[in-house]
Order: C-alpha cells, then sequence, then structure tokens
C-alpha cells in the first residue's frame, strides 16, 4: 500500500494506522500521542517565564495552505504550513506555543509523499518551538482536491508591554525589510511552470521566531510587523499606509532583490514587490530605534540581508523614489499574477 | 521655458550612467512616441517622463497587442471555449474584456482555458491528451510569431492533428504609417526593441525616408530609453532610422525567425481596438498551412463561433456593426464611445485629462483599450500613480 485511499479518511483502522505511522511517528509528542477529542494545554506551563503574566493575551490564528507543486525549491507545503502560521503570530508580538494541522489528502495522494510532508513540518515545528497537539485528516475522492491541502491554526501569548498592530506607524518612523524580496514567488512559480533561469531559485520560507524575539525585545521600538505573503511587499505597505492613515517612501535603491529574481520579473513582466515572500518580515520602527533593530535582524537567523528601505511619511501614498530620482506609486496587485508575454 | 538658445540639459544618473540630453530650441515641443508596452511600463515605471524637459514630449502609442485586440477577438475566443475547445493562451489576455466576459471569469466558469507561457507548451498539451482540440491563441507583434509559425511546423512534423492556432497576430509599421496619416503630429519613434530583433530596421526605414522622422530601436533599462532620447535630438534635423539596442539587435534582425514566419503566414488586412481597421497591419496563417488554422478547422464544427457566422471569415467583415448576435453583446462601437484612447494614443491628452480614468475605468474594469493590459498606457499610467503624484506636489507645492 503506497497510496491514501478513501478507507484512509474513513475513521477505521486504516487511518489509525495512517495516523500512528505517519503523523505520530514524526511530529508525536506527549500531548498529540494522547489522541484525544481535544488537546488539554497547561498555559501556566509557559506565561510563568514571563513577568506580569496576569497582563499576558494570547494571540490566536489560522491559515490554509494550497501550493502547487507541493514540493518546491527551497521547501514543501508542510514548512509552509508551519511558517505561515508561526510568522502570523510573531507578527503580532507573541511567542508561538501550540499548533493544530488538518490535511485533506486527495484520493491516491503517494503515501511516501505524505511521510515527506509530515517529516519536514515535524522538523520546522521543532525549529520554530511550536508544539503541534492536534490534528485531523480527510481523504477527498480523486479530483476534488489537488493532491494535498493543510489548514494550520496556532496560539501564541504576547507579553505585557507589547504593542504591535497595524495601525501604529507614524511619519517619521523606519521601515525595514529583513531580507531579500520575491524569492518565494518566483521559486514557486518557475517550478510549478518549468521554467528554468541560470541560476536557481529558492523558496525563502522559514519560521522567523529568533528574529522577531530578538527585535521586539528592543523596548519602544517595533511598532507594525507584518509578513509579506500574498500581495508581497506592495499589498503590506499599502496596508500599513491605509490602516495606520500615512503614506510610505520606499528607496529602490535600498531594495534588496536577487538579480535572478529581478530577471525572471523582467521576463514576464512581473513587479517583484507584487511576489508572495514566506520567510521575510516587514516592521516598523521608531526612527531612533532603526539602527539597533537592523543589527538586531542582520544577527538573527534568516536576516543577513536586512536593510532600512523607507520612511512613514504623512503623504497617504505610498510611493518608490527610483535610482534616478523619479517618483512613482507603489500599488497593490490585482489578484492572480498573469505573466506578460507578447 | 526654452527660450532661444537656451538648451536644457538633464544629466541622468543611474548606477554608473551619467546621459545628457539637449532639447534643440528650434523645435518646441518635440514629441516623441514609443510604440512597444515594454516601453510604456518601463518610461512609466521609472518615472521618465519626469525627467524631461518641458521641451520633450513623451507619447505611448498603440504598443500593446492585447490592448488594440477587439472586442470581437475576444469574443470568438470565448464562443470557441464555449464549443469546447481547450484554449491555450499567454496570461496578459486573461483579463481582457470582450463585449460580455472574459477568459478569466469564463474560465472560473468551467471553460477549459489554460495559461501557457509559450506556443510549444499549447503543442505539448495537445500531444499529451490527444482526446481534447487544443487551439492556441496566436497574439502579439513579430516578437511572438515565430515562436507560433514554430509550434505550426511541428505540429505537422509530429503529426498532431488535434493542435490549431486562431491568428491575430499583428505587425507594426503599417499602424505607424496610418498613425501619421492621421496627423498625429510625431516628431520622433523610440522604435521596439524586441520587434526589431526579429524584422530588422527596414521594415521601419520608410519613417525617415518617406515622412522624415527619425526612429530608434531601444533597449528597456532606463538608460536605454533616454539615450535613445538623446539619439532622436540628434537626428531630428537629419533624419534615419537608428539602433540604440545594438546588444540585441542587428540591422538585418533574426533571419531565421523571418523565414519561418514567412513559410507560415501571409500579411493581411487587421482591425486594432481605438484605431479600427489598417490595412496590411495583421498576420494570417497561408493556404499551405490552413489545417492548423482554427478559424479553418473550427468553421467545420457544428456549434462553432466560425460557423454561427458564415460570410464573415478571416478579418474580411469584422465591423462589430453586421454581428447577428442580440442581447447582451455590446459592440465595440458603443462599449468605448466615451473612451478617449485615440487622444491618448496619439498624444493630444495625458490619461488623466480622460473624464473617466481612474473613476469609471480601472485596471479591473476597463472602459478602454488602453487600460485593458498593463501595459496601456492609462494602465501604466494608473499603476505608476505618477499622476497623483503630480497632482499631490500641485497641491503641496
Ligand atoms: S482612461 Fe479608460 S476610457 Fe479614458 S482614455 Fe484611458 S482607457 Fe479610454
Amino acid at each position: 500500500m503506497d497510496r491514501i485511499m478513501l478507507a484512509h479518511g474513513g475513521g477505521g483502522k486504516a487511518m489509525e494506522d495512517l495516523i500512528k505511522n505517519i503523523f505520530l511517528k514524526s511530529m508525536g509528542n506527549e500531548i498529540l500521542n494522547g489522541m484525544e477529542d481535544a488537546a488539554a494545554l497547561n498555559i501556566e506551563d509557559v506565561v510563568p517565564s514571563l513577568p506580569d503574566s496576569g497582563d499576558c493575551r494570547l494571540a490566536f490564528t489560522t491559515d490554509s495552505f494550497i501550493v502547487k507543486p507541493a514540493f518546491f525549491p527551497g521547501g514543501d507545503i508542510g514548512r509552509l504550513s508551519v511558517c505561515g502560521t508561526v510568522n502570523d503570530l510573531l507578527c503580532r508580538g507573541a511567542l508561538p506555543l501550540y499548533m493544530s494541522a488538518s490535511f485533506i489528502i486527495e484520493e491516491g495522494f503517494e503515501i511516501k509523499k505524505l511521510e515527506k510532508i509530515a517529516g519536514s513540518m515535524a522538523k520546522t515545528s521543532r525549529e520554530a518551538g511550536i508544539k503541534l497537539v492536534a490534528g485531523d485528516t480527510k481523504v477527498a475522492e480523486k479530483g476534488s482536491v489537488d493532491g494535498i491541502f493543510i489548514n494550520t491554526s496556532g496560539i501564541g501569548v504576547i507579553p505585557p508591554d507589547i504593542n504591535i498592530s497595524i495601525k501604529n506607524a507614524r511619519p517619521g518612523d523606519a521601515v525595514i525589510i529583513s531580507g531579500t524580496i520575491g524569492n518565494h514567488g518566483m521559486a514557486v512559480l518557475s517550478a510549478r511552470e518549468g521554467l528554468e533561469f541560470e541560476s536557481p531559485l529558492k523558496s525563502d520560507v522559514a519560521p522567523l521566531v529568533e528574529m522577531v524575539q530578538n527585535i521586539i525585545s528592543i523596548k519602544g521600538a517595533v511598532k507594525v510587523l507584518r509578513d509579506p505573503t500574498r500581495g508581497g511587499v506592495a499589498e503590506v505597505l499599502n496596508e500599513i499606509a491605509s490602516r495606520s492613515g500615512v503614506g510610505i517612501e520606499v528607496w529602490e535603491e535600498k531594495l534588496p532583490v536577487d538579480p535572478a529574481v529581478l530577471s525572471a520579473c523582467d521576463m514576464l513582466g512581473f513587479d517583484f514587490l507584487h511576489l508572495a515572500n514566506e520567510g521575510k518580515i516587514i516592521a516598523v520602527v521608531a526612527h531612533e530605534k532603526a539602527k539597533d533593530v537592523l543589527e538586531a535582524i542582520k544577527k538573527s537567523r534568516y536576516g543577513e540581508k536586512a536593510e532600512i528601505i523607507g520612511r512613514v511619511n504623512n503623504s497617504g501614498l505610498v510611493t518608490l523614489k527610483t535610482r534616478f530620482g523619479t517618483f512613482r506609486i507603489i500599488d497593490r496587485p490585482f489578484g492572480e499574477l498573469l505573466p506578460r508575454i507578447c | 521655458m526654452a527660450g532661444n538658445g537656451e538648451n536644457p540639459e538633464i544629466v541622468f544618473r543611474g548606477k554608473n550612467v551619467s546621459v545628457k540630453l539637449r532639447a534643440l530650441p528650434d523645435s518646441v515641443p518635440v514629441r516623441i512616441m514609443e510604440v512597444c508596452g515594454t516601453h510604456t511600463m518601463a518610461v512609466a515605471k521609472y518615472g521618465i517622463k519626469q525627467l524631461m524637459p518641458d521641451t520633450i514630449k513623451l507619447i505611448s502609442g498603440p504598443g500593446c497587442p492585447v490592448c488594440v485586440t477587439p472586442v470581437e477577438d475576444i469574443d470568438q475566443i470565448i464562443d470557441l471555449a464555449a464549443a469546447g475547445a481547450c484554449i491555450a493562451t499567454f496570461g496578459d489576455l486573461m483579463r481582457v474584456p470582450g463585449s460580455f466576459s472574459t477568459l478569466s471569469k469564463e474560465r472560473a466558469r468551467g471553460r477549459d482555458i489554460r495559461v501557457v507561457y509559450s506556443p510549444l507548451d499549447a503543442l505539448e498539451i495537445a500531444a499529451r491528451n490527444p482526446e481534447i482540440q487544443v487551439v492556441f491563441v496566436g497574439i502579439g507583434f513579430e516578437t511572438t510569431a515565430p515562436a507560433v509559425a514554430l509550434s505550426i511546423m511541428h505540429a505537422k512534423s509530429r503529426g498532431i492533428k488535434n493542435y490549431s492556432v486562431l491568428c491575430l497576430h499583428k505587425t507594426m509599421p503599417q499602424a505607424l504609417r496610418s498613425l501619421l496619416d492621421g496627423g498625429a503630429g510625431i516628431d520622433g519613434f523610440i522604435l521596439p526593441g524586441h520587434v526589431c530583433a526579429i524584422t530588422g530596421i527596414e521594415p521601419f526605414e520608410f519613417l525617415s525616408k518617406e515622412y522624415g522622422i527619425p526612429g530608434i530601436v531601444s533597449g528597456f533599462e532606463a538608460k536605454d530609453i533616454v539615450e535613445s532620447i538623446g539619439m532622436i535630438m540628434k537626428s531630428l534635423r537629419y533624419p534615419k532610422v537608428d539602433i540604440q539596442y545594438r546588444r540585441a539587435v542587428k540591422p538585418w534582425g533574426n533571419r531565421q525567425a523571418q523565414e519561418v514566419m514567412e513559410e507560415v503566414f501571409e500579411t493581411s488586412d487587421a482591425v486594432w481596438r481605438g484605431l479600427g481597421l489598417i490595412k496590411n497591419s495583421g498576420l494570417c496563417i497561408k493556404k499551405e498551412w490552413a489545417e492548423y488554422d482554427a478559424k479553418n478547422r473550427w468553421s467545420r464544427w457544428k456549434r462553432s463561433p466560425f460557423a454561427m457566422k458564415s460570410g464573415q471569415v478571416e478579418g474580411k467583415d469584422h465591423k462589430a456593426e453586421n454581428r447577428q448576435d442580440s442581447g447582451t453583446r455590446q459592440k465595440s462601437t458603443q462599449f468605448y464611445s466615451k473612451c478617449k484612447c485615440g487622444q491618448v494614443l496619439t498624444g493630444t491628452i495625458e490619461p488623466f485629462e480622460c473624464p473617466l480614468f481612474a473613476k469609471v475605468c480601472t485596471p479591473e474594469n476597463p472602459a478602454g483599450p488602453c487600460m485593458v493590459s498593463l501595459e496601456g498606457s492609462c494602465a501604466a499610467f494608473y499603476k505608476y500613480g505618477t499622476w497623483k503624484i503630480n497632482v499631490r506636489r500641485a497641491h503641496h507645492g
């Protein structure tokens, strides 16, 4: 038996075997192994380690992952589904604690692949220090799902003195990006379409726990944190500007981009600011702390290429100052990215 | 500002670039048109208009093949999909509105419409799925046409029977001629680098020879475009057609690609959205290859859009008025009646001077051809929002 069958979602012996042999084997821990209907979480285990635990808040998030292909250069849907939830928690300043994972698997999906995905989820969650405590598996008839879909939800704790929100940007603040832009979007696209470029592109998918913990410990520095996933940097900058009621000026020269991403974008007519990232954050920080935050990011894993890319102003517009000193608007992407060929 | 003897000069600095641009005082203002979607985008993206002195006016002509594809052609593709064809197309076309729908919407309705990166990908789809009829939508200027011709030749040599091409290709030179004859008042052309890489410069030499206007084949970096503008300014007095983009364009073009095109295609008249019918400005598939011509193949099918319109073959009778379809289908003439693209494309007005711009007409909901594809003049203007910045500057000093 090397493929998923409908029986694997039927709630009987086959399903139990699948859970034990695939999921628990790699992802198991004392809570998950209990195989209860719901996980009983001991939040006190974690919260007392924080000061004033009474003022802590919980952060809770959910996200679904559909990616074609499920395995792409630099990662797979498993790693992606953990990082997505972990990074969303981090963007509220929360310490990620627990997560759940639900799988919807197409009948006929190779079990070897599932094993690989589970293994990569286990590895990534260990790296991120988050515990997988609940899960679910459904098998859908062939053709009704494209391979595998994963939903993850996560809970984290926000320490008392943290106030990070998309509404907090103020004129004068600095805007920082934690590394090169567009790698994930372009890597997945080229894997899906079989496009080949001179230097192979890799997704940046990564959990940014260390980086974010390092910067939120700098007092009074970080005001906004966002991960520029779907819609890319352009979307996040526009969201920040409109929700905070400010403008943002970005400097083209400072934007970190891999040359390979840039030339692929040129070829296909994409704007790299519209491409998805899965291991980057955009931080809006108090002007006087910008250097400290940049240093902290650069010292963290996945942050070597961080840059201060712009400044918040009161123009109400998100603009790019080009290398030639001219200006243009950074617009929000319109849904699906379609390549331009002709 | 360009008083006598005063030469406004721009020093253009990028990484390792410094170009000086001098406007001639005796030709004010000089009107320079680019006719390539990629140039339109680059001009907007790099803010090149902001670098120009008042004496140089940059105009975006009809350079985007998607924008100039008439509503009826889009309808035809949608009808083909409805008739059961698997449509393979460049992504560019997906959001272009026909008279009643778009390919994106039709795909969501369950039609088999697939985005491909090359006609050879479409041919592969046909080879792997002999049970379906794949129609590739051949769109674009001379840049995309050779690969489409090649796909037809491959289909024949590999004996792939379920592949055909809906040929909507257009060619640039006659369109420029028609603009000039229409009195667009252009002083110089920035010529499309990708097109000329295939055709060479010979098809464009009539510009200087017949109309006394310089044309410079330009690359796509900001530096290339500014340099080309400089070359145009220099050759205003003694016009010639020349190449700035020497790293990619040979004066004779790409002979191999030309041969492939000549083998499969011949010139035909074509309808341009916003400009109307232009003689000899399109390509159609030669009789010898009729088997691979979707118009031919599908006319024999029962529910085919071509069968429905007997008497309307090969672009001879494309006039919207003649369509028998009733009901929801709008005709291109009504559809765009308030659109000012004609004036935008000839540089009479800037996109934001059109009353519909950004209010009624947006990239999500285009009311005119220039807004249809990302590379249209209005769309590029909208996307990079030069107008917003300028308006704000004016307000805030
Ligand atoms: S803004 Fe829209 S309606 Fe106005 S000229 Fe441009 S495309 Fe036409």
